[in-house]
């Protein structure tokens, strides 16, 4: 076990490197940061003074180490626009991101799993075929057009719900269904899969010869086996919920972390977009680290592979 | 029962192909320019409801172009992102993936290293940086994507490369003298290439949805082009008014893409493939 929990986050830490030095290479890339900065006007002289100020005319292996060493004591610079510290940036975008994040993984949860327990009880019916359509219709949706359309329903025709912001709790209720709706087709078909596995293997026949109820299989037996795979695709569909949260962000006017790295990248404020893509990759990366303990801790035959 | 699984393939191909028709011959059949505005033509509305006119069955958008030409020119730009997109990504991603699967050892823990990089990376922020940094084009677009897409290809081709070659016609031209070059290319590959067409379809919807949100976002396909994603964006402050101007091409992408993942899931259950990740 413990080998187990030391390779998992060795990997997870060199993977985090990689993207470190990956997001930092791709922030230089262009090379003129500077002009970004000072706008298409500007003399060679006040690039060249801004240059300096920022640290860009030193050599890149300087400029990395020290950007990584700042980093690594939670300093992540300035903000090229904004005259703020990153960090506190961050600090202040994040929270609402990681409601939004928390509340759509719960809700496609809540969907997915019911829907896909029933789908593989029912295999074969018109119901599985329903639930199996239901699904290909929800990968198919581009999230920002569903977030408009719902605008239009909930907010406008209705007015139900608030069509922009997160002033209220009411707010995050169509933007986390947005996001929910990415990750709801996946857990459900992985929910089905696996059930319909569970229901054949032979446990559950052994079960079923002893006599227990129905409910006991399905929830005690079957579920419990089916459920490890859910766990980890869950942990993993949270990072690209994460990730993809500009799209529903944007569509729906709330400043949180990926409007606020869709801001930056606009305006060439690399500072804050390097930190936010290192900051979803760290989230990523621990979210798959600790979904393969929990996947350890559950089924001791993952700690022997 | 047996009519209602082959429902799937058929209703696949048939947007599919009418797609590929609409993209191919589209442009030369619409009596309009997609580009030309009519600034005295704003907003008609589509055939359908009042005040809409036969001469723009579409209507037309905010600058007076007609909705038609622009939809049937998006859809040839979203094929043309997503096949762009999955030839590169299929290489890349083929490549790492048979080269991990058939070496095993150290080579597979390289190759998943480098695909768990990859999944690591918010790929939306990273391919809107990239469009920024490089300028925004529809070459830019489908390479970014191109070459951000390939982890499924490299995970699907991986563990299938690995099937194959346990079996025993493999050793049996390892036996008979092949090269590895040609156990790669005629043994392994010609064995694993229904999974990876299944993998083609799911990847080319993701690649078009995902072109889509860039142009959304404003760092995709640049105006003028009549991008799906563009179109929706540019009509999105009207909508409150005349909801048709962003249901329309949201549509046309919604059904494009429903399309291709109803001929993907035909195609793995005619072949036999799996989907991955």
């Amino acid at each position: 076990m413990l080998r187990f929990l030391l390779r998992s986050l060795l990997l997870g830490a060199l993977v985090c490197s990689t993207v470190l030095v990956a997001s930092f290479l791709l922030s230089r890339a262009s090379g003129n940061l500077a002009i970004n900065i000072a706008g298409p006007e500007a003399s060679a002289e006040a690039i060249a003074k801004i240059q300096h100020e920022l640290g860009l005319d030193r050599p890149l292996p300087v400029q990395f180490y020290d950007w990584a060493a700042r980093a690594a004591h939670g300093d992540l610079g300035r903000s090229f626009l904004f005259h703020e510290k990153v960090s506190s940036l961050i600090a202040t975008h994040f929270p609402v991101t990681f409601r939004l994040g928390v509340f759509a993984i719960v809700l496609a949860l809540v969907v997915a799993l019911p829907l896909g327990i029933a789908a593989a009880l029912l295999e074969g019916t018109m119901f599985d075929i329903a639930i199996g359509a239901v699904a290909l219709l929800g990968q198919a949706m581009p999230s920002f057009w569903l977030g408009l359309l719902l605008i239009i329903w909930f907010g406008i025709d209705l007015h139900w719900l608030p069509i922009a912001g997160v002033e209220t709790w009411t707010g995050y209720i169509l933007p986390s269904f947005v996001l929910a709706f990415v990750a709801i087709p996946v857990i459900l078909r992985l929910t089905r899969s696996g059930m319909v596995d569970a229901m054949r293997a032979d446990y559950v026949r052994t079960a079923r010869a002893k006599g227990l109820s129905r409910a006991s299989i399905v929830l005690k037996h079957a579920l419990r086996n089916a459920a490890m795979p859910v766990v980890a695709v869950s942990a993993v569909q949270l990072g690209f919920i994460l990730g993809g949260s500009v799209v529903v962000e944007v569509v729906f006017n709330i400043h949180g972390l990926g409007y606020l790295a869709w801001e930056s990248i606009g305006k060439g404020d690399f500072p804050v977009v390097q930190a936010v893509v290192l900051l979803f990759s760290l989230i990523f990366v621990g979210l798959t680290v600790a979904s393969d303990l929990v996947s350890a801790l559950l089924d001791p035959r993952v700690r022997g592979a | 029962m047996s009519a209602i699984r082959r429902l799937p393939l058929v209703l696949g191909t048939a947007i599919a192909g009418f797609a590929v028709l609409v993209a191919i011959l589209g442009p030369m059949l619409v009596p309009h320019d997609p580009f030309t505005q009519n600034l005295a033509h704003r907003f008609v509305p589509p055939e359908w409801l009042p005040g809409g006119s036969p001469a723009h069955p579409f209507g037309t958008d905010q600058l007076g172009r007609d909705y038609l030409a622009r939809l049937v020119l998006g859809v040839r730009i979203s094929l043309m992102i997503g096949l762009t997109a999955v030839v590169l990504s299929g290489l890349i991603g083929t490549t790492l993936g048979v080269i991990g699967g058939y070496f095993g050892g150290w080579v597979d823990a390289v190759v998943m290293f480098i695909v768990s990089c990859r999944l690591a990376i918010p790929i939306i922020l990273v391919a809107l940086t990239v469009v920024f940094l490089v300028g925004s084009s529809l070459t830019v677009v489908m390479l970014t994507i191109g070459l951000l897409l390939w982890e499924r290809f490299a995970v699907v081709s991986r563990s299938a490369t690995r099937q194959v070659a346990s079996r025993d016609y493999v050793a049996a031209a390892w036996c008979a003298g092949c090269s590895r070059r040609s156990i790669v290319l005629g043994e392994i590959l010609p064995n694993i290439v229904h999974h990876l067409i299944v993998v083609a379809t799911v990847d080319m919807a993701i690649a078009i949805l995902l072109a889509a949100a860039l142009s959304f976002l404003g760092l995709g396909v640049p105006p003028p082009m009549p991008d799906l994603g563009l179109m929706i964006a540019e009509a999105k402050d009207y909508m409150f008014f005349k909801p048709w101007v962003i249901e329309i091409p949201g549509l046309a992408l919604f059904v494009l893409v429903l399309g291709i993942n109803l001929l993907g899931d035909g195609l793995r259950d005619l072949l036999g493939g799996e989907s991955g990740g």
